[in-house]
C-alpha cells in the first residue's frame, strides 16, 4: 500500500458507513474466524488428540479436519509416527553425515557401579515411539522427565547386577536386550504410552583413570600371544630337523649294516673258494702263501735281525730302536 | 427503552452468573470444590463441563495424571560403611484431593513433604544394607569372558539376600505409608543412581587398576610358562627322537655284526687251522712297515733254508 492511498482516501469525502456495510464487514470478519477455528491440519507424523469442552472427544489422522470452534474443541497434535531419541552421557550438537557430539561429559549420567562394586561409563540412547497419545497425554505429566528416570534408573539397575566385564565386553548385547524389555515393561506400567524401539550403547568404557590400566591387560594378553607363538616357532624350527637327522642316522645304521653283512658274505665266499682249492693241495698252498707273504712283508720292514740258535746271546748288545722289542 | 434495557442487564447477569457457576474440567484434572472453605462433596474426576453455585463455591484444580518427584542426591552411609550418593525418584499422584487440600494445599508443598518423607526412608533403608545389596538384582550367572585368564573369569558375584528391586519395595512401602495421610499416592520409588562419593570413587579406580594390573601379569605369567611349556616338550620330542634314533641305528649295526660274525664262523670253521694262518699272513703284510724292527731266527720256517739247503 502506498502513502499516497491514505492521503487519497483522507482527501476524499469519507461518508460513516451504512449500517448494512457494518453487518457485512462483521460477518465477514467472523467467516474468517470461524474458518481459521474450524479447520486444522495434522501432519502425515502426527495424530491430533482433540477435547471438547476438557473432555477427550476423538482422535484423527493426518489431513484436514474440522473442529467446533471458539473453544469448544481444542487440538493436540502429538507426532506419533515419529521417531523420538534421548541421549545419555552424551549429546549429539548437529547430526548428519559427520555427526558432532559435544566434547562436554556427562559423568553424572554415565558413570555406574557395576555388580562387583566397580564403576564403568556408559553412553546409550533411547529410540522411541508415541504409541498412545491419549496416555502420553493425559495419564503422566512430564513424561519425557519420566521416561528419561526410568530409563537412567534402568540401566543403572541392569549394569549393577553385572560384572565390569560383562558390561564391557562380553555381556553387551545381552544387556541392551535386558534394558529395552524392562524399559518397555515399566513404560507400560507408568501408562506413558511410550513404545520403546531401540536401546542403543554408544560406548562402553571403563573411567578414564582407569583406562590405561585396562590397555595394559591389551598389551599383556599380546604379549602372551607372542611368547606362546615365539615357542611355538622354536619348536617347529627344531623338531623336523631332529627327525630328519634320526632318519638319517637310521638310514646310515641300515647301510652299514648293509655293508658289514655284504663284506662278510664276500669274504666268506673268498675263503670258501680259496678252501676249495687249498684243500686239494694244502702242504703246498700253505707254504707257498707263507713264502708270499713273507716276499712282500719283509722288504717293507725298516730294521730286520736274524739271529742264530748259536747266537742268541748277542741279542742284549744289539743297539735296538725305539719300539722294538723293549719293555 | 427501558424494557431492552432491563433485558440486557438481566441478560448481562445471567452471563456472569453462569460463567462463574460453569467450569470446565481437562483430561489432565481433578477438581474440589469448597463453601465458604468446606469441602463439598466429592472431588470432581470426570472431565467436561460442570457447575457450581457461583460466588459461593471456589474450585481448587489438581493434576489427575502420575505426577514425578525427583530428590536431589544426597550422601548417604550403607550398612558397611561405604559413603555414596544416592539419587531416587518417584512417580505419585493424589489419590485423596480432598485430603490434599486439607492436609498441603498445593503441589510446592507436597513437593517439600515427599523429599522429607522419600529422602528418609531412603537413607533409612541404605543404612540396612551393604552396597552390594543396592546396587545388585539378582544371583544371576555371571556370563564368563573367555578371553581371560580362567583363574579371572569369575570375578565372582558376591551373593545376595535382597537385592535392590526388593531394597526399592521396602522405600516405596515406608514412604507410601507416610504419604497416605496426606491424600498422596506414591505409586513407586526407585534408585537412579548410586554413586561413590569422591574420595571412595578414587580408591575404586585404584582397585580397579590394581585388579587390571593382576590380570595383565597374569597374562604375562600365562605366556612365559605357555612358552616355557612348549620348550620344554620341544626338548622332551629332541631327545625321544634323537635316542630312538640311537636305539634303532645301534639295532641295526649289531644285527648287521651279528649276522657277519654268523656268517664268518659258518665260513672258517670249515678248517680253523687255515683260517687261523691265512688271517695272520694278511696280518702280518697289514702291520708291518718300514718303523717295525723285526727278529727272525734261523730257526723260523722263512730263515731256516739261510743255513743249510735242508732246512736243518
Amino acid at each position: 500500500m502506498e502513502p499516497q492511498d491514505f492521503i487519497d482516501l483522507k482527501k476524499l469525502n469519507f461518508k460513516p458507513p451504512k449500517k448494512a456495510q457494518i453487518f457485512v464487514g462483521v460477518a465477514v470478519l467472523l467467516g474468517l474466524v470461524l474458518f481459521f477455528t474450524t479447520w486444522f491440519q495434522v501432519e502425515a507424523n502426527s495424530e491430533g488428540v482433540i477435547l471438547r469442552l476438557g473432555k477427550f472427544n476423538r482422535m484423527v489422522g493426518p489431513g484436514l479436519h474440522l473442529k467446533i470452534p471458539f473453544g469448544v474443541e481444542s487440538v493436540t497434535l502429538v507426532p506419533s509416527q515419529r521417531q523420538l531419541k534421548e541421549e545419555y552421557g552424551f549429546r549429539t550438537l548437529r547430526s548428519g553425515t559427520r555427526t558432532q557430539f559435544s566434547q562436554q561429559q556427562f559423568l553424572k549420567e554415565s558413570l555406574m557401579l557395576t555388580g562387583d562394586l566397580n564403576v564403568a561409563e556408559v553412553e546409550w540412547s533411547v529410540q522411541y515411539r508415541i504409541a498412545d497419545p491419549f496416555k502420553y497425554l493425559f495419564r503422566v505429566r512430564n513424561v519425557r522427565d519420566s521416561f528419561r528416570d526410568i530409563t537412567e534408573a534402568v540401566m543403572r539397575e541392569v549394569v549393577g547386577d553385572r560384572t565390569v566385564n560383562e558390561v564391557l565386553t562380553v555381556g553387551r548385547t545381552e544387556l541392551t536386550q535386558v534394558v529395552e524389555d524392562e524399559l518397555q515393561k515399566l513404560c507400560i506400567q507408568y501408562e506413558t504410552g511410550i513404545k520403546v524401539e531401540q536401546v542403543i550403547l554408544q560406548d562402553v568404557a571403563p573411567p578414564d583413570a582407569v583406562k590405561p590400566s585396562f590397555n595394559e591387560v591389551n598389551q599383556a594378553q599380546q604379549e602372551r600371544e607372542k611368547l606362546i607363538n615365539e615357542a611355538r616357532g622354536q619348536y617347529n624350527l627344531e623338531v623336523p630337523r631332529a627327525r630328519g637327522r634320526a632318519d638319517q642316522e637310521i638310514s646310515q645304521a641300515e647301510g652299514y649294516a648293509i655293508d658289514r653283512v655284504n663284506r662278510a658274505r664276500g669274504e666268506a665266499s673268498r675263503f670258501e673258494q680259496l678252501y676249495a682249492e687249498y684243500r686239494k693241495a694244502p702242504e703246498v698252498t700253505r707254504q707257498r702263501i707263507y713264502i708270499e707273504t713273507m716276499s712282500q712283508v719283509l722288504p717293507k720292514v725298516g730294521r730286520k735281525f736274524i739271529i742264530d740258535e748259536n747266537t742268541k746271546g748277542l741279542i742284549p748288545f744289539l743297539q735296538l730302536g725305539k719300539g722294538g722289542v723293549g719293555q | 427503552m427501558t424494557f431492552t434495557r432491563i433485558f440486557i442487564l438481566f441478560t448481562i447477569l445471567v452471563l456472569l452468573v453462569l460463567s462463574n457457576g460453569l467450569f470446565v474440567v481437562d483430561e489432565t484434572q481433578q477438581v474440589v470444590i469448597t463453601r465458604f472453605g468446606k469441602p463439598q462433596g466429592e472431588a470432581i474426576l470426570d472431565p467436561g463441563v460442570h457447575f457450581k453455585w457461583p460466588f459461593v463455591d471456589r474450585t481448587h484444580f489438581f493434576d489427575k495424571r502420575f505426577l514425578e518427584w525427583d530428590g536431589a542426591s544426597d550422601q548417604a552411609t550403607t550398612a558397611d560403611k561405604r559413603f555414596i550418593w544416592v539419587d531416587t525418584f518417584a512417580r505419585w499422584r493424589i489419590a485423596d484431593p480432598k485430603l490434599f487440600l486439607q492436609r498441603l494445599s498445593d503441589e510446592r508443598a507436597a513437593q517439600t513433604r515427599l523429599d522429607d518423607i522419600i529422602d528418609g526412608a531412603t537413607k533409612r533403608s541404605v543404612a540396612q544394607h551393604d552396597l552390594v545389596e543396592l546396587v545388585r538384582s539378582s544371583n544371576r550367572e555371571v556370563q564368563p569372558d573367555l578371553t581371560l585368564p580362567e583363574s579371572e573369569r569369575l570375578s565372582e558375584l558376591a551373593e545376595i539376600h535382597r537385592g535392590r528391586q526388593e531394597i526399592m519395595q521396602e522405600i516405596l512401602k515406608n514412604s507410601a505409608d507416610g504419604a497416605r495421610d496426606l491424600g498422596i499416592e506414591i505409586i513407586d520409588v526407585r534408585f537412579k543412581s548410586i554413586d561413590y562419593v569422591d574420595e571412595v570413587r578414587q580408591n575404586v579406580y585404584a582397585r580397579m587398576v590394581a585388579e587390571r594390573q593382576r590380570i595383565a601379569a597374569r597374562f604375562l605369567s600365562e605366556g612365559q610358562g605357555e612358552s616355557a611349556r612348549i620348550i620344554g616338550e620341544k626338548e622332551r620330542e629332541l631327545k625321544s627322537i634323537q635316542s630312538e634314533a640311537y636305539r634303532q641305528s645301534q639295532e641295526l649295526i649289531g644285527k648287521a655284526d651279528g649276522e657277519a660274525t654268523t656268517i664268518y664262523a659258518k665260513a672258517y670253521n670249515r678248517d680253523p687251522e687255515f683260517y687261523k694262518f691265512l688271517k695272520t699272513m694278511e696280518t702280518y703284510e697289514q702291520t708291518m712297515d718300514k718303523e717295525s724292527t723285526v727278529i727272525l731266527s734261523t730257526e723260523s720256517d722263512f730263515f731256516k733254508f739261510l743255513n743249510n739247503i735242508r732246512g736243518r
